[in-house]
């Protein structure tokens, strides 16, 4: 009785409620899009999406533009969330606007890239019926997405997209699509939305268990040989400052993965490069030496790792990962850590006192001094794409921001690009998606407008993606394309050439086409050089053109990455430099006692 | 080794593939599935038993908790859970043998429910080691057709995390 009173006195003092209006479909999605703060939209339009896209005509908030290629406008998103650390945007019609976003959704999803995909959709009356241009999009994503959904009611969309924004950016970050309908675009419906996201299933913990961090302190503590060992999830959750404190703090040196590169200042002198694959020979060794590995944000990759059950056989594992799943899939954990890399880090950090490690600090001093990074540059040889990259580093430097194309001019800006910030370095690391590059530095360019985006490409990925200088020349965007063009797909050719006994079968490219005039063709510039001599010359031009530039590097086909742990290799098996030039393989200098 | 997971998810379309499909990636064959309502309309129980190494199962249980419509995941091992199954079957049973069949039915307390010339058909329920015991007790008289629901189960109430059962 006494409740039922006070609701009615309490009704009775507000003014009379106001029947919420309905608004429609397009409408709620821009809001909404305008509320999580988007900025950009990556879209390609297609007749279902008529009523959105004419609110971008006389609207200003957010700035959608026309993408060439719908695959392009994902990898997009993707450049611009990796370089700004918020979600990425891509919008595009049904059928084949949706079925061309899954390479970039995958990309994202292996590289847990936070992005949100609008698809159009045919109405829900006629899913399921093979109409025009319908494709199960959500299906087909559902292994490559944290989540799809299709949308069935206009009132719904709006707390859908705050949901798929959320999913997108919290936890282990990563693609979310959002299936549109078309009687959901059209109808009216309430822009509806609780204050707080709250999903039963979904929780992502971020706070590390306080006696697993009293753990990882002490193993720090007690450890002679300890070695960090940083993936893309540090650079996701920014835990750069907490890595250098930590590693300064307790002399640790550090390895990067190719997504963790820019996490840790690579010329610092606890840095041992990158690791893996294509690693540097003294961060695999200190891999092979350490007793204590402390992997954040990284997942033990195959690419990393070479035969896993030899690698780092004298550590105890610590690893720090938000995702559970990563921790344990396939590497076994001494101490696992479920949390964000960055407050875990931060816990630790409280805990650990400063330790020096002499024996151990000279020990990896001469590893990287017996096995440096390094290459030959004869005198009218052509040019080295390792030369290419090194001066472009000392020209930019920190004024860029780097991505790459996929194959041995990736290995080799990881490899020789001195990065000092994080997510200075933009690479597509998990699916290795050739034509990348070009599209994610676009992006790049938009999220970071102090910074140049130069995209570091090789000839045949630039190939899959170069119709999207259009798009740069149309909204005056000034990527870079700084193109190894050694006229084949190097990568493919130098296992061709390692493991085919030189066998060049379907690598070669006997035509290209002439990437100056193609610059121009598209309205934008570029320069060819093929002396030494002219590189740096050519880089300050690029720099100092405005708008978008190409400049083609012909460079030496024979060239091959090292060091290189043969695929499924351990990494004492490491080739350490090119036989053709002097073997030194596997040999090790003899491991300090403990 | 042997597991039996108990999966809650939310009633949307797609969540049952989306579950297979996780099983199906790796390579394992689900032995029986089983879903069904639960007390709360919006939510309902997957029961999968499959085989694998330990770790590998243990991963496919985080991976399943990854997914948004997966609510809950227990991993159940058999002694601790209530796991039934239902089975109909079509024993072969001509006349002279009809009233033989009937008994050994009515052992396991297995109901008839058809019976022509020369067939019985019962429904029985029970138990992984009961169902099995009683198909193998039929085969002798020839088993013609055969469904099985796949396990369900829930876990105890009460039972204490280290209970082990009496060899
Ligand atoms: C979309 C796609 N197709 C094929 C491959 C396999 N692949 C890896 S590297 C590579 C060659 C890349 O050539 P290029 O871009 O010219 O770079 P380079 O190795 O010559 O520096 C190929 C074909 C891939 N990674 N991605
Ligand atoms: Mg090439």
């Amino acid at each position: 009785m006494a409740v039922a009173t006070k609701a009615k006195s309490q009704t009775t003092k507000q003014p009379a409620k106001l029947k919420p209006k309905k608004i429609s479909g397009a409408e709620i999605i821009y809001r909404s899009l305008e509320r999580e703060g988007v900025k950009y939209v990556f879209g390609h339009p297609g007749a279902i999406l008529l009523t959105l896209l004419d609110l971008f005509l006389e609207r200003s908030k957010i700035k959608h533009l026309l993408i060439r290629h719908e695959q392009c406008a994902a990898h997009m998103a993707e450049g611009y969330a990796r370089a700004s650390g918020t979600v990425g945007v891509c919008l595009t019609t049904s059928g084949p606007g949706a079925t061309n976003l899954i390479t970039g959704i995958t990309d994202a999803y292996m590289d847990s890239i936070p992005i949100v995909c609008l698809t159009g959709q045919v109405a829900t009356t006629m899913v399921g019926n093979d109409a025009f241009q319908e494709a199960d999009i959500v299906g087909m994503t559902r292994t490559i997405t944290k989540h799809s959904y299709l949308v069935q009611s206009t009132d719904d969309l709006a707390e859908t997209i705050q949901e798929a924004f959320y999913i997108a950016r919290t936890g282990r970050p990563g693609p979310v699509l959002v299936d549109l309908p078309k009687d959901v675009l059209l109808g009216d419906g309430l822009y509806q939305i609780p204050e707080k996201v709250d999903l039963r299933g979904y929780k992502p913990t971020t706070k590390g268990h306080p006696r697993q961090i009293q753990r990882v302190a002490e193993a720090i503590k007690e450890s002679k040989q300890p070695l960090l060992y940083v993936g893309g999830g540090a650079i996701h959750s920014e835990a750069h400052k907490e890595i250098l404190k930590l590693a300064e703090t307790a002399e640790i040196p550090v390895t990067y993965t190719l997504l963790g590169a820019g996490a840790f200042p690579s010329a610092h002198e606890l840095s041992l490069g990158m690791l893996g694959m294509h690693g540097t020979a003294y961060a695999n060794y200190a891999t092979m030496e350490c007793d204590l590995l402390i992997a954040v944000g990284a997942r033990f990759d195959d690419r990393v790792t070479g035969k896993v059950s030899e690698f780092a056989t004298r550590a105890k594992i610590i690893h720090i990962d938000i995702d559970p799943t990563a921790i344990g899939k396939n590497k076994a954990a001494d101490i696992p850590v479920v949390g964000d890399a960055r407050q875990v880090l931060a816990e630790v950090n409280k805990l650990v006192k400063p330790q020096k490690r002499a024996l151990w600090k000279k020990r990896f001093q001469n590893l990287r001094a017996e096995y440096p990074l390094s290459f030959d540059s004869p005198e009218g040889a052509p040019i080295k794409p390792q030369e290419a990259i090194v001066a472009l580093s000392e020209e930019v430097g920190d004024k860029a921001v780097i991505t790459t194309e996929v194959g041995q001019h990736q290995m080799w800006a990881a490899q020789f690009y001195n990065f000092t910030f994080p997510r200075q370095f933009i690479s597509s690391g998990g699916l290795g998606t050739m034509g990348f590059g070009f599209p994610a530095a676009i992006g790049a360019a938009l999220a970071r407008p102090d910074k140049l985006a130069i995209d570091i490409a090789g000839d045949g990925s630039f190939q899959m993606v170069m119709q999207e200088i259009a798009t740069a020349v149309q909204y005056d965007i000034p990527v870079k394309v700084f193109l190894l063009n050694n006229a084949t797909l190097g990568m493919v050719r130098q296992w061709q050439d390692l493991f085919m006994d030189r066998r060049f079968s379907e690598v070669d490219f006997d035509s290209s086409p002439d990437y100056v005039k193609l610059a121009e063709a598209f309205g934008a510039s570029g320069r060819r050089i093929v002396d030494k001599e002219e590189i740096r010359p050519a880089i300050q031009e690029m720099i100092n053109t405005p708008g978008p530039y190409i400049l083609d590097v012909i460079v030496d086909p024979d060239e091959l990455v090292f060091p290189m742990v043969p695929a499924g290799g351990a990494t004492k098996d490491m080739i350490v430099r090119d036989s053709r030039k002097k073997v030194l393989q596997g040999k090790l200098s003899a491991l300090p006692d403990n | 080794m042997r597991q039996v997971y108990s999966i809650l998810v939310n009633n949307h379309a797609g969540v049952l593939s989306h579950v297979a499909g996780l099983f199906t990636r790796r390579g394992y064959n689900i032995e029986s599935i089983a879903a069904g309502p639960t007390e709360d309309a919006t939510i309902t129980r997957i029961v999968i038993v499959a085989f694998g190494e330990e770790n590998e199962l243990d991963q496919i249980a985080k991976q399943l908790r990854k997914l948004y419509d997966v609510r809950e995941v227990e991993q159940i091992s058999y002694n601790q859970a209530v796991t039934r199954e239902l089975v109909l079957a079509t024993i072969k049973a001509p006349i002279s043998q009809r009233s033989e069949v009937i008994q050994l039915a009515n052992a396991f307390g297995a109901q008839v429910i058809n019976m022509t010339d020369d067939t019985v058909t019962l429904e029985a329920s029970g138990n992984d080691h009961k169902v099995r015991t009683l198909l193998k007790a039929f085969e002798g008289y020839g088993i013609s057709q055969m469904a099985r629901t796949g396990m369900i189960s829930l876990p105890y109430d009460g039972m204490p995390e280290d209970w082990e059962p009496i060899a």
